[in-house]
């Protein structure tokens, strides 16, 4: 898998995604989001966590506006798989390739630390290695998770299985006290329509060696591996 | 072209949470005015813009809203012109 980690001023999950990508035996390359035609040598684009312009006027509002997003915006529409982790997920929401929006956590305090999450679909590019209902181990670190969207747009979601990743509690169950950050719905991850943008809060890219407390991250970037070598196979 | 002066005021939408706002009001009402029936905080933002009259600063100042300095998701804007300034270019 060549993919492309995408470094805004500010990013600081890059070089995490960049190891993930090695650990599963891909080939990762930083891109610099002023770098132009600079995607079209990739089979994946991820867009790492961190605090892209200072989350100047909102979490990835002005790097969804960077040169890069143009190309990541055609790259999603071709059909190329793409991920937002954390300060991603809110730039992706920002450059409208996944619906809704990510506020400033209900409790108002940055949230740092291990959470679980359930697995909703396995028939995902990004979750095929894990089991439906799976419950994972994968640590947060934001201040602005908490995913709104009008009520349209959760039913629609919800309607069409979209949720992907939600906060659950040990037993698995979605429960405010399990919820980190005042979520809509526990809601975790996301994925666009086509199914081939997907978001989210937690850092997979931070849970991929037992040693540093969780490999629970690890499927997510095998299942991309997997279904980039199948959509090859197929189509040769 | 004159150059004016404008103010963006971008605020959280009708119903949606605004923890800021929930936590000023716990605050306020901590403090003894518990008459405060809500709080939202939302932002200004100061914009000087060279345009060919009021309306076209107002109207570019509104593009901005849409492009960059609101969510719709999430919130509402209102522009509204605070003054032609001096030292306007021609």
């Amino acid at each position: 898998m060549k993919a492309a980690v995408i470094s805004f001023p500010g990013s600081n999950g890059d070089y995490d995604l960049y190891k993930a990508v090695q650990l599963v035996g891909g080939t990762p390359t930083f891109v610099w989001h002023r770098d132009k035609g600079a995607l079209k040598a990739y089979e994946a684009v991820l867009l790492p966590g961190g605090f892209s312009y200072g989350d100047y006027l909102r979490a990835g509002a002005i790097a969804s506006l960077s040169p890069i997003m143009e190309e990541v915006v055609a790259f999603a529409k071709a059909g190329g798989p793409v991920v937002g982790i954390c300060n991603g997920f809110q730039t992706l929401c920002e450059a409208h390739l996944l619906p809704g929006a990510l506020i400033r956590n209900e409790a108002l305090r940055f949230a740092s630390k291990h959470v679980r999450v359930r697995v909703e679909r396995t028939d995902t590019a990004f979750t095929t290695d894990y089991a439906k209902g799976q419950v994972l181990s994968i640590p947060i670190a934001h201040g602005e998770g908490n995913y709104e969207a009008d009520k349209g747009t959760l039913e629609r979601l919800e309607g069409e299985g979209r949720v992907v990743f939600r906060y659950v509690d040990a037993a698995g169950v979605a429960t405010d006290a399990a919820n980190p950050n005042g979520s809509w719905h526990n809601i975790a991850g996301i994925v666009n329509e086509a199914g081939n943008v997907i978001g989210m809060m937690p850092h997979p890219e931070r849970a991929m060696e037992t040693i540093v407390g969780s490999a629970d991250g690890r499927a997510l970037f095998t299942s991309l591996v997997g279904s980039l070598t199948s959509s090859l196979a197929g189509s040769a | 072209m004159s150059r004016y002066h404008l103010e963006v005021r971008v605020k959280p939408r009708p119903g949606l949470l605004d923890p800021q706002g929930k936590a000023i009001h716990g605050a306020l009402r901590s403090l003894g005015w518990p008459e405060v029936d809500d709080v939202r905080v939302g932002k200004a933002i100061y914009l000087y813009v060279d345009a060919s009259s009021e309306k076209d600063a107002i109207e570019k100042a509104t593009a901005m809203c849409r492009k960059l300095l609101a969510n719709p998701v999430t919130e509402d804007f209102e522009v509204a012109l605070a003054g032609r300034l001096q030292g306007a270019r021609a």
